[in-house]
């Protein structure tokens, strides 16, 4: 008898009050040719049931890397977990064995990703894809996968779904693939979805639709949501709370309207106000200056140092703890009150 | 992957998404100005495949020798009322006769009807033929999806031993392999190239492994709880495997010639039993005196090779659109 998922981690609760998913002090690195490419050094941020947490952050910043750190679909080597605890429920994740990590993903903790078409496999139609949860997970019959594979392609809202589920990914557009990649995580009802840039391949218009959907299907179902984005206005009206993300470490963790009042690090500062505006119209647009760091050799103090108008002399040699600025909020910046305060360095 | 996407006609892509406003939440209904879902059946590689292959004159051409060449070696009978096998048919007294209305192909050097032998030599080399390729496709293709997919040590292992192979000039190498084995027959042959062939399918499966498994659709998978073994069989080989059926189909042929050439030499099928390599071997002494029970046996045998190898191209064209 293969162990279920409620056996490997307790269906409700688990130790005291642990959150639904903790990710503490986590580092990832990956050992390649030109040497250790240190991915993330120490993130940690909490996720409670029913919650958003937006993980916000340009590429390299290392939050695709942690999502799969937390999936544990890293491949090992060349990745290495040097440190660091996944906790869902209160049981280390990163300490259970293939099998039990296994009976987790996709029943427990599921996972969307950017581009549905090649996250689709080309060769199975969608309702088999879908299916496919409910024969291995669930054990259920062909026929039976097939009618709970339409029930969720309703559910996603795919029009028509019961003639188009024998129809492959490449029939669909793109909003549609993305809403079966959807269906598909949503399947066996998981605790946990991390949705790594789900709305990045998409129109606009399609992506206010995807994010809507997400954004109820997490109320029906009060699980937890991961939304891993670059993209600011992707987050506002669906967030709880952010994360931002800069070289591998987290620099703000701020309920989500706080962030967008007044940001607490240069480097969310700087992100907002490169959202370029309207009244811009004619003028240069802002631009954080300089470049991402290289993550084969990190810039000494605070990472972002070299690119920040608050800079000291302190910030090249010194790393920043993760302040509190209150007890929801978070800034990695030695001179946060004056970030702020919005007085510029 | 997009060198798998079905090539095939056009598919109607039925656009529901950009409607230009956004699906209102809590909305049952699918936005308004939706068609009905396309007609027609769905489009796998498969059926997109087929459908290509059925217009290809090449396809149907060698499709139908195969066919003919399959039924005659099915059922020989229909096809000759001589019984080649029963000596009494032959008499040596109308050897080397030309080619007539008593013997279609003429006769060879102990006085058989060439024709009768041509028709039921068609077997053999059709059960080595297929076999060979079963075999093959099989062990390559099974190790070749375990090294792909696991890379590391167990990759570097069978890859350093299919090089070994690799080294063994093939004719050689089955002309050792039949002299271990004493007698020739349809299986040994088959063992022989089984042996010294697999790992060309081996590599092809590997290298179309390699390349599927680091497809997001693979992550994915994992992500949603796939376990290995689900993995490799259910998302990576339905993805990997149209190389392999391209390189067997063509193979097929080749193993059919060398058959015969290993009869040719004496190793591979042994007298009593018929096969075209030792008709051409037993009539070229004397193939000045008599033509025919040379030419039939070797005519059947380049028309069989060719049927193959065009049916061999034919399904790579339709397979990897890419290479036209």
């Amino acid at each position: 008898m293969k162990n279920t998922a409620t056996e490997v981690v307790p269906a409700e609760g688990g130790l005291g009050n642990d959150p639904l998913l903790a990710v503490d002090n986590l580092h990832v690195e990956f050992a390649t040719r030109a040497g250790l490419v240190k991915a993330v050094n120490g993130v940690s941020y909490t996720l409670n049931a029913g919650e958003t947490l937006a993980v916000l952050g340009e590429s390299g910043s290392g939050k695709s890397v942690t999502a799969q750190a937390i999936m544990g679909i890293l491949d090992m080597p060349p990745a290495r977990i040097p440190l660091g605890e996944v906790r869902f429920r209160g049981t280390d994740l990163l300490k259970l064995k293939e099998e039990a990590r296994t009976q987790i993903r996709g029943q427990r903790i599921a996972m969307i990703f950017q581009d549905a078409l090649s996250a689709l496999n080309p060769v199975f139609t969608v309702g088999w894809q879908i299916g496919e949860m409910f024969r291995v997970h669930r054990g259920m019959s062909r026929r039976d996968a097939e009618t709970k594979a339409v029930e969720l392609m309703d559910r996603v809202r795919i029009p028509a779904a019961k003639q188009r589920v024998n129809d492959y990914p490449h029939q669909f557009s793109g909003g549609m693939r993305q809403r079966i990649m959807i269906a598909m995580s949503i399947a066996l009802d998981p605790e946990v979805l991390i949705a790594d840039e789900p709305t990045t391949a998409l129109d606009v218009t399609v992506q206010a639709q995807i994010m809507e959907l997400l954004a109820e299907l997490q109320r029906e179902s009060n699980m937890g949501l991961i939304l891993i984005t670059h993209d600011l206005g992707v987050v506002a009206d669906v967030a709880d709370k952010i994360a931002v993300m800069y070289g591998g470490r987290i620099v703000e963790n701020a309920p989500v309207h706080d962030i967008y009042r007044t940001p607490g690090h240069p480097y969310t500062k700087g992100l907002l106000e490169s959202i370029p505006r309207v009244d811009q119209k004619g003028q240069e647009l802002y631009a954080i200056k300089g470049l991402p760091p290289n993550l084969l050799d990190m810039p000494s103090g605070c990472s972002f140092h070299p690119r920040c108008p608050y800079r000291q002399d302190n910030c090249v040699t010194d790393v920043p703890e993760l302040y509190e600025i209150n007890p929801t909020r978070n800034s990695a910046c030695h001179y946060w009150r004056e970030v702020l305060d919005g007085t510029d360095g | 992957m997009s060198d798998i996407r079905p090539a095939g006609p056009p598919h109607p892509e039925t656009e529901h998404d950009a409607t230009g406003q956004a699906v209102a939440v809590g909305t049952p209904e699918p936005p308004p100005d939706v068609k009905p879902a396309k007609q027609g059946k769905p489009a796998s590689l498969w059926s997109d495949a087929w459908y290509d292959l059925r217009r290809r004159p090449l396809f149907i051409f060698s499709s139908v020798l195969i066919l003919i060449l399959l039924v005659i070696a099915v059922f020989p009978q229909w096809f000759s009322s001589v019984d080649p096998f029963n000596a009494a048919t032959c008499q040596l007294a109308q050897a080397r006769n030309p080619p007539g209305s008593a013997h279609w192909f003429g006769t060879d050097n102990l006085g058989c009807d060439v024709y009768s032998r041509t028709i039921y030599g068609a077997r053999n080399s059709i059960v080595v033929g297929m076999s060979t390729t079963i075999v093959t496709a099989i062990v390559g293709g099974l190790l070749g999806l375990i090294a792909g997919y696991r890379s590391g040590a167990t990759d570097t292992v069978l890859s350093r031993t299919t090089e070994v192979f690799f080294a063994i000039p093939p004719i050689l190498g089955a002309l050792l392999i039949l002299a271990v084995f004493r007698t020739g027959n349809v299986w040994t042959v088959m063992l022989a190239l089984a042996v010294l062939a697999w790992p060309m399918t081996f590599r092809i499966m590997r290298a179309a492994v390699i390349m599927a498994k680091n497809q997001d659709y693979v992550m994915a998978a994992r992500a949603l709880g796939a376990g290995p073994g689900r993995i490799m069989f259910r998302h990576i080989l339905p993805n990997a495997v149209a190389p392999v059926i391209v390189v067997a189909t063509i193979n097929l042929g080749g193993f059919i010639a060398a058959e015969a050439a290993l009869s040719f030499l004496g190793v591979g099928i042994q007298s009593p039993d018929i096969s075209w390599g030792l008709m051409i071997a037993d009539a070229r002494d004397r193939f000045l005196e008599a033509y025919s029970p040379l030419l039939f046996p070797a005519l059947f045998l380049s028309v069989t090779v060719l049927a193959f190898i065009m049916l061999g191209d034919a399904v790579r064209d339709a397979l990897d659109p890419k290479l036209r």
